[in-house]
């Protein structure tokens, strides 16, 4: 079996008394795609939010095996985990090049970060355009880019992505989804990918989680999911 | 939707924090949240209406005050709690309110009852006139503007080519009023009954207000302006009109703590009485009506209680005091209330 | 028009309106760093050139005590923060202006109780020389000026070309999506706190020796300052510069050439005209309009 990047055992979340995730096991296998589907309010954001560690979790979350649940956001991205939070998250006062360097700060090889902006403009030609422009001008679809160029600074070795298609003009997601396969091929990056867009999101990944009410519903390879008919019309929708 | 903390984020400063209050149907001690209300109510008007004739006459006249400064800072919650609109300059409006009275009652010997609804009228129209200009600024900006209005204020009633109006640095003495019909009721309980009186009636007209159609689309204004003017609310006029409200209240405040104190002097309305009302707001609960009675009192007492313990550190007694009270109450009495009747609900179920 | 009357005044305003370029630096500094204005920020410069004053009565040169203030306030400012600060974090914006009140209200007081009213002089590095003029604009408003502007060229390479600038910036735009990128925001507020302390303590101890020092010194330098901040648009270093100085310029010419209204209506006027360059361009001179799509 390939090793697991990151796991997640009877994972709960909490907002403040309320809680969010029930009991949630989840896996991305290393080198891996792995999304998490399900319908509005269903737990997805939250399930992403715990494993960076911004909201207050009970259960356990082994990283490369070592535990990371409880640790502080600053601490968890050290250790290359990259979250591009629903929204985008932009710094829009700041320009796109700022954007990118921000996505450094972590960083101490201070020779390579440029070379690095050099390649994240390469995967984003449109980016290195407007690489001095004021960050909240640019559309949606640059913005998203931006916010994924800005996980790469990183170098990270888990990408989460919230809802990266959120917004978007369906050919802009297939550039998306298309450069999102070439870092996980080429980078080596992990992905793991919430999605309302299932069937965009099935061809991407290799396995699937379904959740429902901060519940796991089900589970398989996303092949399998997206050739079961019955699962497919209950769950989602198509 | 999960898109939409993202945009709750963006108004968080905007808007006061919000407790959720379990519903009214929902039980404590076996009475429901709705019968609670009603005996707190009860309980306070009793209280209200019988205090006078236990306690001394000075402790009577600082109740009034307290009631006055109350009245005041339910004014500014109107603009700030439940429109959004930041306001450091309602001294002003205060200013304005109490002169009016005391150039009426000096000049005109017009009765003090009447100056009320004169001196509403005349901080409705500078109100309005006042938040039309002010549309155009935000946060920061608007909070600016106003502060100027605040210190403009004592600086204009202190003019001299204004001065046989105002009484200049000296102000006005304003003669208190006697009991009327012969009632065997001192001067400062009289005006203790008549501001308590006035108070509540601007109080459930605030109330209403705020439950209106009117009140949903100014807090609609505050939760997300744009929001409400792609639904069709006229976010200017709407803006503008709870400035003309807010100084209403406020001014009628004024007039009544003109009759109170005895005399208006531009030294008594600077900027320390907006951040005072301010306070008051704050540690009352930003949006919440009843709160605004303890600011009212808090906004009396809490100076004097720093200078009791020190006269010559009153200043920091007094900064420690407010900090300790935010350390407690970060959203304010009213805030501690939701929150401790929100714990006591839930573990009834 | 007396041209030369004008002229006198302009410089006037140029010598006082360095006084409130130089606080004004200060407010947009703590701005820049946690997104509001720190209405403690003057009372926190008063009790900074009282410390060097202590320490100067102590038998400390001017510029050990200089230096020493800045380091103090700089700790200062930044325990304020980890310690006053931190505890209500959640709270809302409100309730923090209320903390500000406090701060104002406890420093002010504190500084009247350990040194009283009664007005000292404070000296001044520069001499009391004249540049221009008849002593119209002196040695020390020339030298307050001149390291008004350095301060302010430091602070720009700081912002714009440092690692850690670009971090504080983040830190205060967007809080969450720095967390995201591994800063530690709460040091970055805390940075921003030491710094500003820092800068408002070189402020009071430039402007001390005009207005002598006591524990009221700065209410209405601060006022000023403000409004030189926000006119210039809070986010520009450069603008809160420039308008220090357009304020310390209107002030006096305004007092002086309006009639009646000038001098006892000078604050006023001045605040009516900021307020009436609010209206035109609500977000200051140089702000930068924040573009955001709905």
């Amino acid at each position: 079996m390939t090793a697991l990047l990151l796991e997640a055992k009877d994972l709960s979340a909490f907002y403040g008394a309320t809680q969010a995730l029930f009991g949630l096991d989840l896996a991305v296998e290393a080198g891996g795609i792995t999304t998490l589907l399900g319908a509005n309010g269903a737990g997805k954001t939250t399930a992403l939010r715990a494993l960076s560690g911004m909201v207050r979790v009970a259960g356990e979350i082994r990283f490369d095996g070592k535990p990371i649940a409880g640790r502080p956001v600053e601490q968890i991205v050290r250790l290359g985990i990259a979250h591009v939070p629903q929204g985008r998250g932009t710094f829009v006062r700041q320009t796109v090049e700022e954007n990118l360097q921000i996505g450094a700060m972590t960083r101490r090889d201070h020779g390579e970060i440029a070379a690095d902006i050099d390649r994240v403009y390469g995967y984003f030609p449109r980016l290195r355009e407007r690489r001095r422009q004021q960050a909240g001008t640019l559309s949606g679809g640059e913005q998203q880019m931006l916010a994924v160029g800005r996980a790469m600074m990183l170098r990270p070795r888990l990408m989460l992505l919230d809802e990266p298609s959120f917004g978007l003009a369906p050919l802009i997601v297939q550039e998306l989804f298309d450069i999102l396969r070439t870092l996980n091929r080429e980078e080596n990056v992990s992905i793991l990918l919430v999605e309302q867009n299932a069937s965009l999101a099935l061809d991407l990944a290799d396995h699937a989680y379904l959740i429902e009410t901060g519940r796991l519903v089900i589970k398989g390879p996303s092949r399998d999911i997206r050739d079961d008919e019955t699962v497919r019309r209950s769950y989602l929708g198509y | 939707m999960e898109a939409a903390p993202a945009a709750i984020e963006a108004t968080t400063a905007a808007t006061p924090s919000v407790v959720r209050l379990p519903p009214a149907q929902a039980v404590i001690g076996g009475l429901t949240l709705a019968r609670w209300r009603q005996l707190a109510i009860i309980a306070a008007v009793v209280v209200a209406v019988v205090l006078p004739f236990f306690v001394k006459n000075f402790l009577v006249f600082q109740l009034t005050l307290a009631i006055v400064y109350a009245l005041a800072i339910l004014g500014l919650n109107l603009l700030t709690g439940f429109n959004g609109q930041f306001s450091l300059g309602h001294s002003a409006f205060y200013a304005i309110g109490a002169y009016t009275a005391a150039i009426m009652m000096d000049k005109w010997d017009i009765d003090y009852y009447w100056t009320l609804p004169v001196a509403g009228v005349v901080c409705l129209v500078s109100g309005f006139l006042f938040g039309l200009p002010a549309l155009r600024l935000e946060g920061i900006y608007l909070a600016l503007a106003t502060f100027a209005l605040a210190i403009a204020a004592p600086q204009i009633l202190k003019f001299s080519p204004l001065e046989h109006w105002t009484g200049g640095v000296q102000g006005i003495v304003v003669i208190k009023p006697d009991a009327p019909f012969g009632l065997p009721l001192t001067s400062d309980q009289w005006i203790y009954f008549f501001t308590l009186g006035v108070a509540a009636v601007l109080y459930i007209c605030a109330v209403n207000l705020v439950n209106s159609r009117t009140g949903r689309a100014m807090k609609a204004i505050r939760d997300n302006a744009i929001a409400a003017g792609a639904m069709g609310v006229n976010v200017s006029l709407y803006k503008s009109l709870t400035f003309g409200v807010s100084a209403l209240y406020t001014g009628i405040a004024g007039a009544l703590g003109a009759v109170v104190a005895g005399f208006v002097a531009p030294d008594s309305f600077t900027f320390t009485l907006s951040i005072q009302l301010f306070v008051g707001l704050v540690v009352g609960g930003v949006g919440s009506i009843p709160g605004t009675l303890f600011g009212g009192l808090f906004a009396l007492f809490a100076p004097n209680v720093a200078e009791s313990v020190s006269k010559g550190l009153a200043g920091a007694v007094y900064g420690v005091i407010l900090i300790l009270v935010i350390y407690v109450m970060p959203s304010g009495a009213a805030g501690l209330v939701r929150l401790i009747v929100s714990k006591l609900a839930r573990s009834e179920r | 028009m007396n041209w030369e009357l004008l002229l006198h005044q302009v410089l006037a305003g140029l010598a006082t309106g360095g006084i409130y370029a130089c606080i004004a630096l200060a407010v947009v500094m703590i701005y820049q760093a946690i997104d509001h204005l720190n209405f403690a920020q003057g009372e926190m410069a008063m009790f900074s050139t009282f410390i060097a004053w202590q320490l100067m009565n102590w038998g400390c040169p001017y510029w050990v005590a200089f230096v020493l203030t800045i380091a103090i306030s700089f700790v200062g400012g930044l325990a304020i923060e980890r310690i006053v600060f931190k505890p209500i974090h959640d709270a809302p914006v409100l309730s923090h202006i209320v903390v500000f009140i406090a701060l104002f209200s406890i420093i002010n007081s504190l500084a009247g109780w350990i040194w009283d009213y009664t007005i000292k002089e404070f000296p001044t590095p520069f001499g009391t020389r004249s540049l221009i003029g008849d002593g119209l604009i002196s040695a020390h408003d020339g030298g307050m000026i001149g390291v008004t502007l350095v301060l302010l060229l430091l602070l720009y390479l700081f912002f714009r070309h440092t690692r850690i600038g670009l971090a504080m910036r983040a830190a205060a735009a967007n809080p969450e999506s720095a967390r995201l990128a591994g800063i530690r925001v709460g040091w970055m507020v805390a940075l921003g706190w030491g710094m500003a302390a820092a800068i408002g303590a070189v402020a009071g101890m430039l402007i001390a020796p005009v207005v002598f020092l006591e524990p009221n010194m700065m209410l209405g330098i601060l006022l000023y300052g403000f409004a030189a901040a926000v006119v210039g648009g809070l986010t520009s270093p450069g603008g809160a510069v420039i308008g220090g100085f357009s304020v310390g310029v209107i002030e006096n010419v305004a007092g002086t050439f309006i009639p009646y209204f000038g001098r006892e209506l000078k604050l006023t006027i001045a605040l009516v005209l900021i307020v009436a360059v609010l209206l035109v361009k609500p977000s200051g001179l140089f702000g930068r309009t924040v573009v955001s799509r709905v």
